[in-house]
């Protein structure tokens, strides 16, 4: 379908929205790439799905994507839940472009909660939905005072927060959207992404786009850039195990889910990326629970 | 004693209290009065009560403020004019050179008393075990049993409380004491060691000005005895 | 009748030479047409506490403000010779400096601590942050030093873990002192230190706030209305009156002989214990 042929049959513009905002946002995500990890404001517009249900990040997919690109949506890994698969249909319609599930085969990756298992490469972009950007919000109300620490890089109070976790738990507990320092500078929420996806960040040849709807911010990762999580010497960082490897592609590298199969608690778990775990199987990895 | 150096030279003093609060009322209190003190002298100011013999320890401590005048005393070999030293430099003074034995004991409440006593050479940068054992002599010399040398002093009696005064002014051997009523609260034998403290004092060259009333002490430790001049007060 | 002896006066002792810490020059701040403090200038030097007084809207906790760099003189400076030995105008300085100094070589003890404590994170932590912010990266270190900390100001160090919310308001104020010497500040300023808490508490805490004074040479400004607190704690005393400092010396010369009809007025209000 082409660009016109989507205008056509949905009666709105490329992509939903119209020229001048793109820009807008366009604007804001060069200033963001410019920046690394620095938040920068805009004019959150309103899109036909509730906040929280991605809308920073499909206005950020929305300003960049072109015709010729091949989109994927995934939802905690998963192509096929109900917010991935309506995204991904919204841009069908409203752009008329390709979709795919293959991560190797997008050119445009929209997430949330997740970055996909197998690498990225430079022709590709990922674009992640944020719900809270300020990683200092955790300690600090005022946004005032959270904007001046970051141009201050008045960073102390990200560590106590880690304090806080190895004091009561007695390691860092945090599992999700684990505080990153971006290119030495900027310190940054990388979206509730569990922190196993953290390493994938650094230096990732991809370009990473962050787009808050609620929040009004966009932030990004340039391809190639450090990112560090933060951590004591005493407590590195590092991410989570599993003692199983995945039921239906055998897989021992990727993030499990685990899934309750029955009343008795028969559980079993299988990867969180639904790609990674069928172009597996299909070159004919297979795991103990498959078939069984 | 004539050879010895000059400790404390009071020039033309002048001290007038003005009461605002009581419609500006101006008490006269000392008047072009002049006096020195000599190394090793021990002087006691006499004079009626109210003839401001307490006024004038306190001038030249620096509590009381000279209207004019000058307060001369030796410190750190060189004379300092007390009355217009800076606050720094009246600390320095205070810390070095200048003792002084009120007739009440003020102190933080929860200190113990061998820590108040060893104070004043812990800040003159003696150690803390050293400063400690300083006190403790001189302590047990004032008869103040050990028992009471990890109390607060809140709760002693009042001859208590003023022996402690006594050893944190005689602790750092700083050659200039001025005692207000050293013994006014002491018995017999506890006066006879003060008396022999304040001997010992002026035997190491520091110059004293008391305020005795008791005849006996005044008899055993001053070498001379300076009249405090009643100023005639204005109706 | 003056000797030759006695004409020889020393003006400056060796020690007034020194030079200051803190240094404030005309330092003054209207909000609009309201005057928060008038033309105040003193030095203060090394080991040295700097008690200031007055009533409630005397100027005192403006001119506190100004000195520690939270709120900007609209005349004025205020001089601090930092621990490299440079002498900096501190509202010369950028932000990034200045901040850098009031977690470092300043404290700051604010008369809530519900203001200077974070109250939704541990004990620990809330002495740990400024480590943690002068890039103490070693947990098992930070946590040995809240720890000891907390013994400092007679804290029992199995409260380390339990937010300051379930701690009283005598153990709060002494947390936030905590909170503020880990780093071993050279000067911190204080307003009212003691204020809202029970008389017993408040001796307890005058204590342990002397003690370290005197332990680590802090020098410290402390504002306050209580005369018993400048009395305990401060070498010198300024009084403010509408904005001005009216009289300033020695503690106990300016308390027992107050020069001005304020202080007088000040000083004889005060109930005797």
């Amino acid at each position: 379908m082409s660009e016109a042929a989507a205008v056509q049959s949905t009666g709105y513009n490329f992509a939903y929205l119209d020229e001048q905002t793109k820009r807008m946002i366009r604007r804001a995500i060069l200033k963001a790439i410019a920046v690394p990890g620095y938040q920068v404001p805009f004019a959150s517009r309103e899109m036909p799905l509730p906040f929280g249900w991605g809308t920073g990040g499909i206005q950020v997919t929305a300003a960049i994507i072109g015709a010729d690109d091949r989109l994927k949506v995934i939802d905690q890994g998963a192509d096929d839940t109900t917010n991935a698969v309506s995204i991904r249909r919204f841009f069908a319609r409203t752009a008329g472009v390709a979709t795919t599930t293959r991560t190797t085969d997008a050119t445009l990756i929209q997430t949330r909660h997740r970055v996909p298992e197998t690498p990225l490469g430079p022709h590709q972009i990922l674009v992640y939905q944020v719900p809270i950007p300020e990683p200092l919000r955790w300690l600090e109300a005022r946004e005032a005072e959270t904007r001046r620490m970051h141009g201050l890089a008045d960073y102390g109070v990200m560590h106590v927060k880690l304090y806080e976790d190895i004091a009561q738990h007695g390691r860092i507990a945090t599992g999700y959207d684990y505080p990153v320092q971006v290119g030495q500078r900027y310190i940054m929420a990388p979206s509730p992404i569990p922190k196993f996806d953290n390493p994938k960040m650094d230096r990732c040849p991809a370009l990473q786009l962050f787009g808050a709807g609620r929040e009004k911010r966009i932030y990004a990762v340039p391809p190639h850039t450090p990112v560090k999580s933060l951590d004591f010497e005493d407590h590195p960082f590092s991410v989570e195990t599993w003692s199983k490897r995945c039921s239906l592609c055998g897989a021992g590298d990727s993030y499990l889910d685990e899934v309750i199969m029955d009343d008795t608690g028969r559980r079993m778990f299988v990867c969180s990326d639904t790609d990674y775990c069928a172009e597996r199987r299909a070159a004919g990895h297979r795991g103990e629970g498959d078939g069984a | 004693m004539t050879d010895a150096p000059a400790m404390i030279a009071v020039e033309e003093l002048d001290k007038t209290f003005t009461l605002h609060v009581q419609g500006g009322a101006r008490i006269p209190v000392l008047s072009d009065l002049s006096f020195t003190v000599s190394a090793g002298e021990c002087v006691a100011l006499t004079g009626p009560s109210g003839a401001g013999k307490s006024t004038l320890l306190r001038l030249i401590y620096g509590n009381y403020k000279a209207q004019g005048g000058r307060i001369l005393v030796r410190h750190d070999g060189a004379m300092v004019d007390i009355a217009s030293a800076s606050p720094r430099t009246m600390l320095a003074v205070r810390a070095r050179t200048l003792g002084y034995v009120s007739q009440f004991l003020r102190v933080v409440p929860r200190v113990p008393s061998i820590e108040i006593v060893a104070e004043p050479l812990i800040r003159l940068g003696t150690a803390r075990e050293a400063a400690r054992d300083r006190a403790a002599s001189v302590l047990q010399r004032l008869n103040v049993p050990e028992r009471l040398w990890t109390i607060a002093p809140a709760t002693f009696s009042g001859g208590e409380q003023q022996r402690i005064n006594i050893a944190s002014a005689l602790v750092s051997e700083r050659p200039i004491l001025l005692l207000d009523e050293p013994t006014a609260s002491l018995d017999a034998a506890n006066r006879a060691v003060v008396i022999s403290l304040i001997r010992d004092a002026t035997a190491r060259g520091a110059a004293i000005v008391g305020i005795f009333h008791d005849r006996d002490v005044r008899a055993a430790v001053a070498d001379r005895e300076f009249a405090v001049p009643e100023v005639r007060r204005a109706a | 009748m003056r000797t030759p002896e006695a004409a020889r006066v020393d003006p400056s002792p060796a020690t007034e030479t020194d030079p200051p810490l803190l240094t404030a020059d005309g330092v003054t701040r209207w909000y609009g047409h309201r005057l928060g403090c008038r033309d105040v200038a003193f030095m203060l030097w090394p080991g040295e506490v700097l008690g200031i007084v007055g009533e409630s809207g005397s100027g005192k906790t403006t001119l506190l403000d100004c000195l520690s760099g939270r709120l900007s003189p609209t005349a004025g400076h205020v001089v601090y010779r930092g621990e490299d030995g440079d002498a900096v105008d501190i509202f010369a300085l950028p932000e990034s400096r200045r901040r850098l100094l009031q977690r470092t070589e300043w404290g700051i003890v604010r008369q809530n601590p519900r203001d200077g404590l974070r109250m939704g994170v541990s004990a620990g932590a809330n002495i740990g942050e400024r480590l943690m912010a002068a890039g103490w990266r070693h947990y098992g270190d930070i946590r040995g030093s809240a720890d000891e900390w907390l013994q400092r100001v007679e804290i029992d160090g199995d409260r380390i873990d339990d937010r300051p919310v379930t701690f009283s308001g005598g153990m709060q104020q002494r947390l936030q002192i905590a909170r503020n010497l880990v780093t071993r500040p050279r000067l911190v300023f204080m307003d009212e230190p003691t204020g809202g808490l029970d008389v017993s508490v408040q001796a307890r805490l005058l204590d342990l706030l002397r003690g370290l004074v005197a332990e680590f040479g802090l020098a410290a400004v402390i504002v306050t209305h209580d005369l018993a607190v400048v009395r305990l704690l401060a070498h010198r005393l300024m009084v403010m009156q509408g904005g001005a400092v009216v009289e300033s010396g020695l503690t106990d010369q300016v308390l027992d002989d107050p020069q001005h009809p304020y202080t007088q007025l000040l000083v004889s209000s005060v109930l005797q214990a």
